[in-house]
């Protein structure tokens, strides 16, 4: 199709100039907010060009964040699967629990570096909602997060970790009252506050340079992966494995295999109740290319083209688009896109509990309920990496609600 | 095809004529905004009709979209509604068609690009020239990713309202208004729709500066609440684009016929603000 590359070049050199992954990303936005992505394009551009950024950044996420993150050799687990080698990534054991912080230090560096001292952010689970609260309490910078209600009622432990490090949290009422429009509103104020402030988007979508600046700050997690494994092992792992919401955890774990053919990468949406519509957040699985949030991805939209609503029992996916390049990595079939039920994801919540001591965030469960099945496939001497992005001790309410309500059904 | 089977001119030079109709009037032109379907096809096309019975010069349709991003709270609420009383694209091009019929003004749509690049670009500008709109304003659609709405566009003969912004920079601003068509579209203040108190500083230069860029006239948008505004934006400019002010009527108001009759003297005051005579 039109989005393959032209032979022989490697599948990282994307983005072009316009922000472009094969047909998809771009920048789809309201004249207001052009100037403001030119100027982030610029600073980050010159970032990168200067030393001191990298080690700048470099020293935070080793002091600060606890970089590197080990790698795991998941025993009882592996047991349990009986087949391939099972090891964690353990982005759980960042700080603030997730891997989202890897992005939200970078940006708010960007950010200083633009001169801007007001942060916006939008959060689904809240994790990014949290790192960016942290990063802006590190830095002394004001911050604002705009949370949909529904998520901020099932992830409030969040919620009061993101005021006690002085962010002000703003309850999103409008639409379906999740991520997507925690985005929306994110965006309404930056296009009022674009001159003074700075939208710290927390996965790889948007306009861009967002999906290439938000994947170059996670891909800390691949090459430490990498490194890991030629350490541990002498050689790169058979299957990476990774949750895809926006896809922010997993497009920083895949970027720097994706040049590796003989590396397997997958990718796990979330399969909520169904494949019926409404019923899922899994566009690369059920969608159609689209444009949601100022890019050309895989989205959820009706007949008419609206977007459609979404479902999932995890906060951090529920979303009914993707970021840009996970669509190109889709058609060019570099990465494989499957998904997972609410249930078998609860269902891995507790297994990799009991197994591991761990409690993973219901984003990640998604992600090793498929590595349990895949492992269980593979030879012994095969190695699986799953991409722990995060940790759940934000699901342990909301996880016994849920199964409250399902006994008071039964 | 600058004219339709009833004789009607359409697309481009509909809108030519409205402006040339509304100079040789002695005023300047007051383009109202209201939301297709809000809160139902019949309540618009009696809007549509009082707007035009005010002697409005053109008239925005607005398509309701899920997630509209450049908008504030008032017109979000009429997408919302308008969502909610079942409103969809069919319905959308079978009101223009029907509004065309009773009345003189031309009418643009105002879409999300998004919108438009779901159903297709060739068979949504397609059935916008079948049903009669004379084009579109298109708020989140950047420059650089609209060759291939424009070239539709032309090729259908509708105009493609480009908007400059507080925050576009002067060579790019010179870039947005030699390609915009019908007229140019200047957002008052950066930030999203909305009635705002106060015009902001420097608008009257950044006019002036448009002025002796672009052939096509300049209307003033974003943050117009009433005639008081209308007047002082109709000394520098072509024209007026009030959304949310009249949006917030069409909510308010109940019964139908008493809120026609509001809106309808609302934008006659409008249009009296912007006599230039």
């Amino acid at each position: 199709m039109s989005s393959a590359t032209a032979p022989g070049q490697p599948l990282s050199q994307v983005p072009d100039q316009l922000g472009r992954f094969g047909q998809f990303g771009g920048r789809y936005v309201p004249e207001t907010l052009s100037a403001a992505l030119d100027q982030l394009q610029q600073a980050y551009d010159d970032a990168l060009a200067d030393p001191a950024f990298a080690r700048e950044l470099d020293d935070l996420l080793g002091a600060f964040v606890g970089r590197p993150t080990p790698l795991l050799f998941a025993r009882r687990l592996t047991e349990l699967a009986g087949g391939g080698q099972i090891y964690f990534k353990r982005e759980d054991l960042s700080h603030t629990g997730a891997h989202k912080i890897n992005n939200t230090l970078g940006q708010a560096l960007l950010a200083m570096r633009m001169g801007k001292r007001r942060i916006i952010a939008e959060t689904g689970a809240g994790q990014h909602g949290v790192a960016t609260a942290t990063a802006c309490a590190r830095f002394g910078l004001e911050c604002a997060v705009y949370m949909g209600a529904e998520d901020v009622r099932r992830q409030s432990p969040n919620v009061r970790t993101m005021r006690l490090m002085g962010a002000e949290v703003r309850p999103v009422e409008s639409g379906s009252r999740t991520l997507r429009d925690a985005i929306n509103e994110a965006m309404r104020d930056w296009m009022a506050s674009v001159e003074t402030t700075h939208y710290i988007i927390g996965s790889v979508v948007g306009p861009h340079p967002f999906p290439r600046i938000v994947r170059d700050f996670q891909s800390v997690i691949g090459r430490e992966t990498i490194d890991h494994c030629q350490r541990l092992f002498g050689r790169l792992p058979d299957t990476v494995v990774a949750c895809v919401g926006g896809g922010s955890n997993a497009a920083g774990m895949f970027y720097p295999f994706v040049d590796h053919a003989d590396v397997r990468l997958v990718g796990i949406e979330a399969g909520g109740r169904s494949s019926g519509e409404g019923e899922h957040a899994a566009p690369l699985s059920y969608g159609t290319p689209g444009i949601l949030h100022g890019s050309l991805s895989y989205v959820l939209q009706d007949t008419d083209g609206q977007t459609a609503d979404v479902h999932s029992v995890s906060a951090g996916l529920d979303y009914p688009g993707v970021g840009p390049e996970h669509s190109y990595w889709r058609d060019t079939g570099r990465v494989e896109y499957t998904n997972v039920t609410d249930a078998a994801a609860l269902e891995t919540f507790d297994t990799v509990a009991r197994q591991e001591g761990i409690l993973p965030a219901l984003e990640t469960s998604h992600a090793l309920a498929w590595a349990v099945e895949e492992a269980a496939r593979m030879q012994p001497d095969q190695i699986l990496v799953v991409c722990l992005s995060g940790r759940g001790e934000k699901d342990a309410a909301e996880i016994a609600r849920l199964r409250g309500q399902t006994e008071a059904a039964d | 095809m600058a004219t339709a089977t009833d004789g009607k001119s359409t697309g481009i030079a509909a809108v030519q004529q409205a402006f040339a109709a509304c100079a040789a009037a002695g005023r300047r032109a007051v383009a109202p905004f209201v939301t297709a379907g809000d809160p139902d096809v019949e309540t618009t096309l009696a809007v549509l009709q009082a707007l035009d019975r005010a002697g409005a010069t053109i008239c925005e349709l607005g398509v309701p979209y899920s997630d509209p991003i450049a908008d504030g709270p008032v017109i979000q609420a009429s997408y919302t509604r308008a969502l909610a009383s079942g409103m969809t694209l069919d319905k959308l091009f079978e009101l223009a068609s029907r509004a065309r019929q009773t009345i003189s003004m031309p009418l643009l749509a105002m879409a999300s690009y998004s919108l438009i690049y779901r159903i297709g670009i060739d068979a949504f500008v397609s059935r916008a020239a079948a049903s009669g709109l004379a084009g579109f304003v298109v708020p989140d659609l950047p420059l650089e990713e609209s060759d291939e709405l424009d070239a539709a566009c032309r090729r259908e003969g509708l105009v493609l309202v480009r908007l400059v912004t507080p925050t576009t920079p002067p060579a790019r601003a010179e870039a947005i208004a030699e390609r915009s068509t019908g007229f140019l579209y200047c957002v008052s203040v950066a930030g999203v729709t909305g009635e705002r108190t106060a015009l902001p500083a420097g608008l009257i230069d950044r006019i002036a500066w448009l002025r002796e860029r672009t052939s096509v006239p300049i209307l003033v948008g974003f943050g117009i609440s009433g005639p008081e505004q209308a007047r002082e934006v109709s000394q520098v400019a072509d024209g007026v684009i009030v959304g949310s002010a009249v949006v917030r009527q069409i909510e308010a108001a109940a019964p139908a016929a008493a809120m026609t009759q509001a809106v309808e003297q609302f934008v006659g005051e409008l249009v009296a603000a912007c006599e230039t005579a």
